[in-house]
């Protein structure tokens, strides 16, 4: 149907050139490359932080930075990673770009909006950037009070600003996909026959917008509470620290949702092509989805279990973290599920799916042990809670959002990867991810807190070790880049769709024209019916 | 969906009975209930925020997913306060 004439089409990339045809873009598909530029920005960013710290760990003795500078450095790695790279990540570059594709519409409903949020996430972005260049901030990304509204001298208002902006770009680009799945579906597409990828995008949308805002309102009162000494959070004057912790966590634990949702969504897709099985219990992955967005409220304080908060109020939110897992558990069952008698291929983004599934796994199983209110009085601010969130949020969000990148590549961009180095890539990354973040859990255990530059001799070993693991994993995420950028010119012509998919977005040309789609489609089958794709042979270059 | 505009009649009374909630407010602040003034208060603003909502914001008129979206936001503050007060309420108990 496409063949090597797709160059010569109109399609999002040649509709204009020039500064302003993307600044001012309303395409959805530009906003999604926008975003993709700004948040690989900060994650490289981020990941000079971190070279930093992993360096500054090799030695026990802190000798190459200043206790006040390691502090920063672990703030504003937080910082940059979590606000301005994954919570952004997969919703604002894959699901901004397919999100309507999959649903056969041609934009998501409100266009400016969308825009808008970009610009939020820049400027916002600016006043973090603002802040590092300035002198930094050091109360970690967690803005504990009272050291931040009473005692730190460094940029808490400025970084916090930032923040508070790029939440507003988080909220609006929910508010976009809640209403285009409600308005903008093609006729036919039910909400039962929309990709899962559609639905963990919805569930991650509603934490979005019922979230966000309690973190913009506790901002604005650690920001009153420093410029105007009102006293909200400092007991000197009244007010009460811990609820700072209940309002940030009210909105940071369901914020780690928004980060793994969505990369659970790609895998739902990358599972099901590979596999070319449908989605093993696809309702109940479906509802999953807005389970974890739900529970995920009422879990917060597993995060204050040593904070002072009353013992009670500890045994019930451990009890209810234990919900939390069941859905995710779910997932991972039906996943393993969908495999079997699967007819499965290995190419690089199935290579990610795999490697997702493992470490998820793993940080999610560690999780019921943080969970569990005796063990986290043991471990709890210790390299063993740095091990479980990163197994989550690296091993699992950013593999899943490299496998997503990998798998929808050739639709943005109209070309392929090379398979041989993107196959070694996934490969390098998976190996240096263990390395780096293996040892910290045994660290953690044995009682290495985090937060600390200077420790005793005997964690040394384990802590070169991870840090020899952070450098492959560095190795592994600079090769994408490079190849993806080589295949720009050089990969080889994808057609309509290389992987044989189901999804709408594979109806199209690739790259898509401007509106997606030259008629929009009228949907007769559910997600995922492999016995229903057609079986032609693109041909390619 | 949002072709009701009710009458000015209606707005006026509305507004009135804001006001004369705002005034017993007031008037029961200067009265010594002890624990009972905060459940006072915090019942008239109750009520002030649903007349608002329910008239000035037309939901009375909206669809059943705009109720839902009010609903769920409603109950989404309900559970920030509710499981933060589990934690201050209970502090004692130990
Ligand atoms: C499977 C269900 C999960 C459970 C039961 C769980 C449980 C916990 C608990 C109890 C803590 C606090 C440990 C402590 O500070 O002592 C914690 C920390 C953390 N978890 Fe999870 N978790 C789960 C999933 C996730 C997911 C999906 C993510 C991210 C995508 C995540 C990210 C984090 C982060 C960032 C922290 C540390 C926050 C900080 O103090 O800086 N967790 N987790
Ligand atoms: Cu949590």
């Amino acid at each position: 149907m496409i063949t090597a004439a797709v160059e010569e089409q109109q399609n999002y990339l040649n509709a204009g050139y020039g500064l302003k045809s993307w600044l001012l873009t309303k395409d959805h598909k530009r906003i999604a490359l926008l975003y993709l530029a700004t948040i690989t920005f900060f994650f490289f960013i981020g990941g000079v932080f971190a070279t930093l710290i992993r360096i500054e760990l090799l030695s026990p003795h802190g000798n190459l930075v200043s206790s006040d500078t390691y502090n920063k450095l672990f703030t504003m790695h937080g910082v940059v990673m979590i606000f301005f790279f994954l919570i952004p990540s997969i919703p604002a570059t894959l699901g901004n770009f397919f999100l309507p594709m999959m649903i056969g519409a041609r934009d998501l409903a409100f266009p400016k909006l969308n825009l808008l949020s970009w610009y939020l996430l820049v400027i916002g972005g600016l006043f973090a950037i603002f802040a590092m260049v300035a002198g930094g901030v050091d109360t970690g990304w967690t803005f504990y009070t009272p050291y931040s509204t009473t005692y730190s001298n460094t940029w808490v208002v400025a970084t916090a600003l930032g923040i508070f902006i790029a939440g507003f770009s988080s909220i609006l680009t929910g508010l976009n996909f809640i209403v285009t799945v409600h308005r903008m579906r093609a006729p036919g597409m039910t909400w039962f026959r929309m990709p899962l990828f559609v639905w963990a995008h919805y569930a991650t949308a509603i934490i979005q917008v019922l979230g966000t805002p309690v973190l913009a309102v506790t901002i604005v009162l650690v920001a009153a509470e420093r410029l105007l000494h009102l006293g909200i959070f400092d007991p000197a004057r009244g007010g009460d620290p811990v609820l700072f912790q209940h309002l940030f966590w009210f909105y940071s634990h369901p914020a780690v949702y928004i980060m793994i949702l969505p990369a659970m969504g790609v895998l739902s897709e990358l599972v099901s092509v590979f596999s070319r099985k449908r989605i093993f219990g696809y309702s109940v992955v479906a509802f999953s989805s807005v389970a974890i967005a739900v529970l995920g409220f009422l879990v917060w304080g597993h995060h204050l279990f040593v904070s002072g908060m009353s013992l009670y109020a500890g045994m019930v939110f451990s009890f209810l973290s234990y919900f939390v897992a069941i859905p995710s558990a779910i997932k991972v069952f039906n996943w393993t599920a969908t495999l079997y008698k699967g007819s499965i291929s290995y190419a690089t983004p199935m290579l990610y799916a795999f490697g997702f599934i493992g470490l998820f796994t793993i940080g999610g199983l560690t999780g019921l042990f943080v969970a569990c209110l005796g063990i986290d009085v043991h471990v709890t601010d210790t390299y063993f809670v740095v091990a479980h969130f990163h197994y989550i949020m690296v091993g699992g969000a950013i593999m899943a959002y490299l496998g997503g990148l990998h798998y929808w590549w050739p639709k943005m961009t109209g070309r392929m990867y090379p398979e041989g180095w993107a196959k070694l890539s996934a490969l390098v990354i998976f190996v240096g991810f263990n390395l780096t973040f293996f040892p910290q859990f045994i660290l953690g255990y044995l009682g290495m807190p985090r937060r600390y530059h200077v420790y005793p001799d005997e964690f040394q070993v384990l802590h070169v070790l991870s840090t020899a693991g952070a450098s492959v994993l560095a190795v592994g995420y600079m090769l994408p880049i490079v190849y993806f950028a080589w295949s720009l010119r050089y990969g080889k012509l994808a057609g309509s769709n290389p992987w044989k998919a189901t999804g709408l977005e594979w109806t199209t040309a690739s790259p898509p024209p401007p509106h997606n789609f030259d008629q929009i489609p009228v949907v007769t089958h559910e997600a995922y019916d492999y016995s229903a794709v057609i079986d032609e042979e693109v041909p390619v270059g | 969906m949002t072709g009701h505009i009710d009458s000015v009649k209606t707005y006026t009374t509305v507004w009135i009975a804001l006001l004369i909630l705002t005034a017993v407010t007031t008037t029961v602040a200067y009265v010594d209930l002890g624990p009972l003034n905060v459940v006072v208060a915090l019942t008239i603003a109750a009520v002030k925020m649903l007349l608002v909502t329910l008239f000035f914001m037309h939901v009375r008129h909206s669809t059943k997913l705009t109720k839902l979206v009010i609903s769920g936001a409603t109950l989404w503050l309900a559970i920030l306060i509710v499981l933060t007060l589990a934690d201050y309420i209970s502090r004692g108990w130990l």
